[in-house]
């Protein structure tokens, strides 16, 4: 990182610079910081909110999930409120779900949920954070909605031929998790030790969770 | 009648290899571009809205979807969002990637 | 007041105009059922022009058979697929049981 002189006291943004060890830089990456010096420079966003938008895109993480699937496994009047408006319980847990409106769709021994979006890449990133690369790929927006079973299965996870596969396309403005199996043999763990057993893989519908003895 | 149209960012069904599921952490500069899309979004600025932003990616057209990485198609969406919206004038964007592009040249000459 | 009720077998418009379209291309002409209503959104199509998007649209979320969307679905009968669409694209399925619209 350049040095940077502190002593005045100003808005513009400490210059950001590639890495020196990073590939040559390129034509899109040069674009980007000049958008957003330009913005900076017409005062149409402040380094204080884009530091603080950076900040807080990086607080987001599958984390947030998982509590609120240990949170419904373990209590089933925040379940059904959790069912009715992930918004409001993820409110409840001090988690800020942001304004676009989330949906839960549970899995259960007949039906298994896995999550797409066809168009572009919409995911529940208030909730669990950036979409893995995957996710954005065009091979798993071209083949989760028509191949699912096979998709699933080169994550490792096998849909018995009796359950159910259920494959939600998000293509407007409403934004879905999973809300997955709580597997056999984690009765007598605490909220906190099962939320450590949900995957953001699980949340998508790509994995199912496993018990301890089984991860 | 022939095929009905396609388009490059309508995915659903088309043929395509196993799934990548290597997981790549998101390079700072796609992490800045991600930001300045919400804040240039958001409720305060509302300069333009996520759609005109798929649209402006949709726009971009086939080669896109092969040539450009997620976040490059965002970044050209936004810019010439911006600038159809005078918001920032393609004269100044030049010339400001000029002026990065010689600053991140010479940074990187000083460091070594 | 939304134009479909739950359980409403609905087909998707068989159209494929350019422009930014949320409706998949894989539905088009197929047939489903309402599965859920979920209020109403501005229109992304002309959201996407700047232009306010106004009237509202109703947003269902459609169930389709993967067998009815895919001629090739390798799996079981009752897999299915769900997807969240505008009611502009949705046309009356009057008799005719789940499958592609004739």
């Amino acid at each position: 990182m350049t040095d940077h002189n502190h002593d005045h006291d100003h808005e513009q943004p400490h210059p950001y610079q590639p890495d020196i060890e990073d590939a040559p830089f390129t034509h899109y990456q040069v674009m980007a910081e000049a958008v957003i010096e330009l913005l900076t420079e017409k005062n149409v966003v402040t380094a204080d909110e884009f530091r603080a938008q950076l900040e807080m895109t990086d607080s987001k993480t599958p984390a947030n999930g998982a509590k609120l699937v240990a949170k419904a496994w373990t209590d089933p009047a925040f379940k059904e409120r959790l069912m009715a408006n992930v918004n409001d319980a993820a409110e409840e847990l001090g988690i800020d779900a942001g304004h676009i409106p989330l949906r839960c769709v549970e899995s259960t021994p007949d039906l298994h949920n896995v999550i797409v979006c066809t168009l572009c890449s919409c995911y529940p990133r208030m909730l669990i954070g950036l979409p893995p690369g995957w996710y954005k790929s065009r091979a798993y927006r071209a083949r989760t909605v028509k191949e699912p079973r096979t998709v699933l299965r080169e994550f490792g996870t096998e849909i018995a031929d009796n359950v159910e596969v259920r494959v939600h396309d998000s293509t407007a403005d409403l934004r879905y998790m999973v809300l997955p199996i709580r597997p056999d043999g984690t009765e007598g763990l605490s909220e906190a030790e099962l939320a450590a057993l949900v995957t953001r893989d699980s949340l998508i519908g790509v994995s199912v969770v496993k018990a301890p003895e089984e991860a | 009648m022939s095929e009905h149209l396609r388009r490059p960012h309508d995915l659903g069904g088309l043929d395509d290899d196993a799934v990548d599921r290597g997981e790549h952490d998101h390079e700072p500069w796609e992490k800045r571009v991600d930001s300045i899309m919400r804040l240039c979004s958001d409720k305060k600025r509302h300069l333009l809205t996520v759609d005109e932003m798929r649209r402006g990616i949709e726009d971009l057209g086939p080669g896109a979807y092969d040539d450009l990485s997620y976040y490059e198609r965002w970044i050209s969406s936004l810019a010439n969002n911006l600038i159809a919206k005078d918001v920032i004038s393609i004269d100044d964007l030049g010339r400001k990637m000029t002026e990065i592009e010689a600053r991140w040249e010479a940074d990187r000459e000083a460091e070594k | 007041m939304s134009h479909y009720q739950i359980g409403d077998q609905v087909s998707i418009r068989a159209s494929f105009p350019p422009g930014h379209i949320r409706t998949p291309t894989f539905i088009r002409g197929k047939s489903g059922v309402i599965e859920s209503i979920q209020g109403t959104y501005k229109n992304p199509e002309e959201l996407a022009y700047g232009r306010p998007g106004t009237p509202a649209q109703t947003l269902y979320r459609v169930r389709f058979r993967q067998s009815d969307l895919w001629a090739d679905y390798s799996g079981p009968e009752h897999d299915t697929a769900v997807v969240d669409i505008y009611e502009h694209w949705l046309a009356p399925l009057s008799a005719a049981p789940y499958g592609d619209t004739p």
